[in-house]
């Protein structure tokens, strides 16, 4: 056996690349303000920096994954690769056929049949109609639009277009697939052909996909490598659990830290909030997630309520539905320090909110139907976490094989 | 220009002729009839009610010989002008080169241009115009027309992007243009022949009487009626393609910063 490491070919070089947009700071679409600003000596624009020397190498056969919060600059990297904008500094290098979806459907006519658009497509994508020929059958059949082909895209439903659309770009006979944000189109059925499809292309070794995503899953499961950028800069490129999990951390950071400080002091009887004990994200490995909730009371009739209860429930927030639900819980001191194993979950995002409780067994004579609830945990107060294990990639369900 | 822009040229045009008549009941016979019917609108308009150009032979045909020569820069040109911008949407999202755009454009019109061409044949033929042997040239006129008509499309294209103003401005500058060419009017209204000098420098107005000369009366009158200096009266001929190369660069030039600015 040739026991000598193959040099893998590399298809997309970036290299330094920076760009800056130039925004009018005042709005002078008239001659006569601009002519003003201009002697006033206002530029009229000032200059807004969007990528910062982004370096990296995508490898043939990549799965390649680019991740970042929404104005973070991926989409203008990703324009940049596909050649629609020009660096400012830098190159970007490509070897091979590359064929890039910011956006499907584009140059999609409504009033030209689903078959004339595909061939529109394809020529606007730089094929000729003998490639279209040869790849057409695919499309069809993927997009699972037999009979309608020789329609007006116009009476095609939004849904219908779509797949259209996602077919064309899935089965465009291309050395690299630059996708933006497109994965999750059609209905379920449709959704785990893509799905599968995508596995299948991951394991071709001839294929490179890039792919932007906020869908820290999708990365999860077809990515083999995954770069991060923050404010436009490249965070870092090493390894895809670290950047996935520092991705969904930053996103609760700022979801926690706006929303808590978004808010003037409620004069409520009283206060309750999780403090998380565990990270934010976690894989099956940390077995537990461990929080602890705590209160307060402002009421001074409540105060000399004792015992009180706390009730915590726990949900999953991608697919839906209270996982669990404590019950109620009497409490003595003013905090409750409570875990959850973690071993029977498939990924998934969950949110835990808390309760504060009145007796349950009181039951109001005159209001039976009264909730006992004192207060429950406002949105920033519940705590949020995110499983995620880079070995998982079966998720349909909730609950793991064990 | 290689073989996968040639297959997009085809496509757009494809594309421009296929929804051009989209819906209608008689589909692509407007092409033809169209034509026909503005043209006798204009015969009777300009040559019965008017009497314009009665003291020159088949003075009708020569009017929609013009026209249809004017028509097509016009449809170029304000065609061109909107053809970046309008097409926006795609430039932001796919990378092609974009000087297909505005080709698409030109040459779409050129194909009309050519059927307007058959009907003002069909009008010739049933007013008796003798065709001379030289009408076998006639299609090389057509070359300088097209590159005028292409060039001043692709500055225009450019300048759009950056200066939406220029739609109307350029609007006035057509209307102005078709009165300052020989297309409704026969040169030999206007009596001082220095003011018609000038208006010969026009690439269009030279070319138009250069075709009325050779296609269907020889007493229309061509350039070299009004100008001696040799190296003057190749300024109609060279201009389209000065304009054409000059164009295209400039369109090069900004092309890529196109999808920012849109």
């Amino acid at each position: 056996m040739n026991k000598k490491i193959e040099e893998k070919e590399s298809v997309v070089v970036v290299k330094n690349v920076s760009k800056s947009f130039k925004l009018p700071t005042e709005s002078s679409t008239s001659l006569r303000t601009t002519l003003v600003n201009r002697m006033k000596g206002i530029k009229g624009f000032k200059k807004q920096s969007v990528l910062k020397d982004i370096s990296f190498n995508v490898e043939k056969g990549d799965f390649f994954g680019i991740v970042g919060r929404n104005g973070s600059g991926k989409s203008t990297l990703l324009k940049i690769i596909s050649q629609i904008y020009v660096p400012e500094t830098g190159t970007v290098s490509i070897n091979g056929r590359l064929v890039s979806f910011i956006e499907l459907g584009v140059g999609f006519n409504p009033e030209l049949t689903g078959r004339e658009n595909v061939y529109l497509n394809g020529a606007m994508l730089g094929f000729s109609a003998k490639e279209v020929d040869d790849m057409y059958g695919d499309i069809v059949s993927f997009s699972e639009l037999h009979e309608f082909m020789d329609q007006k895209l116009k009476n095609y439903s939004s849904g219908m277009q779509v797949r259209l659309a996602f077919a064309v770009a899935i089965q465009a006979k291309s050395d690299i697939l630059v996708l933006d944000e497109i994965l999750a189109v059609g209905d379920e059925a449709f959704q785990r052909k893509s799905r599968e499809f995508f596995e299948e292309i991951k394991r071709d070794v001839n294929k490179t996909v890039i792919l932007v995503t906020h869908d820290m899953n999708a990365v999860q499961r077809y990515c083999n490598k995954v770069i991060y950028i923050k404010d436009g800069v490249l965070e870092k490129s090493e390894n895809l659990q670290d950047i996935t999990n520092q991705y969904s951390e930053d996103n609760l950071e700022n979801y926690e830290s706006h929303v808590v400080t978004g808010k003037a002091p409620a004069k409520d009887k009283a206060k309750i909030w999780i403090e998380k004990k565990s990270n934010s994200v976690l894989s099956n490995s940390d077995k537990l997630f461990e929080f602890e909730v705590h209160y307060e009371l402002y009421d001074e009739k409540l105060k000399k309520e004792t015992p009180l209860y706390i009730a915590y429930a726990l949900h999953d927030e991608k697919r839906g539905g209270i996982v669990f639900d404590s019950g109620s819980i009497a409490v003595d001191s003013s905090e409750l320090r409570a875990s959850i194993p973690l071993e029977n979950f498939h990924n998934t995002d969950f949110k835990i909110i808390a309760s504060l409780r009145k007796d349950p067994k009181i039951v109001n004579e005159e209001n039976p139907n009264e909730t006992d609830m004192i207060t429950f945990t406002k949105e920033g107060h519940d705590a949020r976490f995110i499983l995620r294990d880079i070995e998982d990639k079966e998720d349909y369900g909730l609950l793991r094989e064990i | 220009m290689n073989s996968k822009n040639w297959i997009l040229l085809k496509e757009l045009v494809k594309t421009d002729f296929k929804l051009r008549y989209q819906g209608s009941i008689m589909g692509h016979l407007w092409s033809i009839l169209k034509p026909l019917m503005l043209f006798s609108v204009m015969y009777l308009v300009f040559v019965r009610f008017l009497g314009l150009g009665r003291d020159m032979p088949h003075f009708a045909v020569a009017l929609l010989l013009g026209m249809v020569i004017w028509n097509f820069f016009a449809e170029t040109t304000s065609m061109g002008l909107t053809s970046i911008v309008g097409r926006g949407d795609l430039l932001r999202k796919l990378s092609f080169p974009k000087e297909i755009i505005v080709l698409s454009v030109a040459v779409s019109a050129f194909i009309n241009f050519l059927i307007n061409l058959l009907v003002v044949l069909f009008f010739a033929v049933l007013n008796q115009v003798e065709i001379s042997k030289y009408a076998i040239i006639a299609p090389l006129y057509i070359i300088p027309i097209f590159a005028f008509s292409l060039g001043i499309a692709f500055i225009l294209a450019t300048l759009f992007v950056y200066f939406r103003d220029i739609a109307p401005v350029w609007e006035v500058v057509m209307q102005a243009g078709m009165y300052a060419t020989p297309i409704i009017y026969s040169l030999s209204m206007i009596h001082n022949n220095r003011i018609i000098a000038v208006m010969m420098l026009n690439p269009l107005a030279t070319i138009i009487q250069d075709l009325r000369h050779i296609l269907i009366y020889p007493g229309n009158q061509v350039i070299t009626e009004f100008i001696n200096n040799k190296w003057i009266v190749a300024i109609p001929y060279v201009l389209p393609f000065i304009v054409l190369v000059f164009g295209y660069t400039i369109f090069k030039k900004y092309a890529d910063k196109f999808a920012e600015i849109i």
